[in-house]
């Protein structure tokens, strides 16, 4: 799966959460106001189901959740897909 | 569905124990409002408090299934150590599925043999129902943290050996594994609770208590949800467990109904009294196979479990009130007597409405889910 492909499946997800929000890249999913402290858990769940990949503890850190781009970085991590 | 032999002989092997290990003591244990030392070492000597943990790791390695029958046998006995086997095993499947390689590696193999007992410390005085508000501080502190704060409710906190905490660090939910001697940390009992009353509620407080960085479990903005996974795996065992207390009932005045003679017969061939015993015997059955379903869906990985979970504790949760108190309407005076185990099952019932969710955030959770799943015109 190319980073582009992670990155529109991530989206589409995110998206449902900012509705009427246009969601740059790098923006701070966290500092917009939108969710509560249950998406970040919420992210985690999508990440496991939707690619198959498993977040090890290590990987609990909002940092690897913070942007579509945080998030598409962690998928190719995790999977070792190509870019 | 249908049981597998395995968890039928598992069944069979969990009510034999409660029958000779738990059930003849219960009221005792409700009277003295402790479990004593060597009930807790008998069940851990049985493996079953490792039951959430895979026997790679030490544990017994259960199913969701067989996790659910045995907190019904458990429950049917004693709900309070059935809820000693709910927060431990919630503190343990918090570890294997959020912790890091050291510290499953420290703590489930200990938790497996009950070596370590864990419990599980989210509520506060002020906080209940919204974990979000939880307003114990975490300050992170050179290389650890310093928690400070009150927590309450916390079920076998008199015992427990680590507790799966929760805690807000700059404004955002973080869980740590606290154990009993931190310095700072004073754990002091509960007392004159109304149900599950063995289980040894204790209050903790966090006065500058010190715990290393490898104390904390998942990242910090992780706590709230660690917290409502590790609560799903007790909502599950707290539903189960209660079907047990619904079947109970259901054995007393079974037992009762047939012996007790009033106008010439026994009582259970007055109609009215049949009315409740009817009732009973439908709850019973219907808490069992809710409980059943929703591990079976978990087993399965079905993301539907959450939701037939919420179904599973309200249905079993509410059936208990009503079953708990027909048995002691059945009963009588009998029925209000502590020589009668009717009147425990009544208070535990009670308990079992407010922990892991009460029964309103149960109805609002699962009308949501409905309205969401139902189809739109």
């Amino acid at each position: 799966m190319t980073n582009d492909e992670i990155k529109a499946r991530v989206r589409e997800f995110v998206s449902r959460f900012f509705r009427g929000h246009d969601l740059q890249d790098n923006e701070d999913l966290f500092a917009t106001g939108y969710v509560n402290s249950m998406f970040a858990m919420q992210l985690v769940q999508f990440v496991e189901s939707d690619f198959g990949l498993t977040v090890e503890s290590e990987d609990l850190e909002l940092d690897n959740f913070r942007s579509l781009d945080a998030i598409t970085a962690l998928v190719q991590r995790k999977s070792g897909a190509a870019v | 569905m249908e049981l597998s032999p395995g968890q039928e002989a598992a069944r069979a092997a969990f009510a034999a124990y409660v029958a000779e290990h738990v059930t003849p003591h219960a009221g005792a244990w409700d009277r003295d409002a402790a479990t004593p030392r060597e009930a807790i070492d008998r069940l851990a000597a049985t493996g079953w408090l490792g039951a959430v943990i895979p026997a790679a790791q030490g544990g017994a390695g259960m199913d969701w299934v067989t996790f659910g029958l045995l907190n019904e046998e458990l429950g049917r006995g004693c709900s309070s150590i059935r809820s000693l086997l709910t927060v431990h095993s919630m503190a343990s499947h918090a570890v294997l599925r959020f912790g890091s390689r050291a510290q499953k590696e420290r703590w489930l193999p200990l938790l497996a043999r009950g070596e370590a007992i864990g419990a599980f410390a989210l509520s506060e005085p002020n906080v209940g129902s919204d974990a979000s508000a939880v307003e114990t501080v975490a300050t992170k502190d050179g290389d650890g943290w310093v928690l400070d704060g009150r927590k309450k409710w916390t079920t076998y906190g008199q015992v427990a050996d680590v507790f799966l905490l929760f805690a807000k660090a700059e404004g955002k939910p973080v869980a740590f594994l606290v154990e009993r001697d931190s310095p700072g940390l004073t754990v002091e009992p509960l007392r004159g609770i109304t149900g599950t009353r063995a289980s040894m509620l204790a209050e903790l407080r966090l006065d500058g208590c010190r715990v290393p960085a490898e104390a904390r479990l998942g990242g910090v903005g992780f706590g709230l949800g660690i917290a409502v996974a590790t609560l799903e795996v007790g909502r599950y065992s707290v539903a189960c467990g209660t079907a047990g207390i619904v079947r109970a009932c259901l054995d007393a005045s079974l037992a009762y109904a047939g012996e007790r003679v009033q106008y010439g017969v026994p009582i259970g061939q007055h109609q009215l009294v049949q009315r409740m015993l009817a009732g009973m015997a439908a709850g019973a059955r219907a808490a069992h196979w809710l409980c059943l379903r929703a591990g079976w869906l978990r087993d399965a990985g079905d993301p539907a479990a959450t939701h037939e979970t919420f179904v599973a504790k309200y249905f079993a949760s509410t059936a208990a009130t009503q079953a708990a108190l027909d048995a002691v309407q059945i009963h009588g005076a009998n029925g209000c007597s502590e020589d009668f185990p009717v009147e425990r099952y009544l208070r535990d019932s009670r308990v079992m409405e407010i922990i892991e969710g009460s029964t309103q955030i149960q109805e609002v959770a699962i009308a949501r889910g409905e309205l969401a799943a139902a189809p739109r015109p």
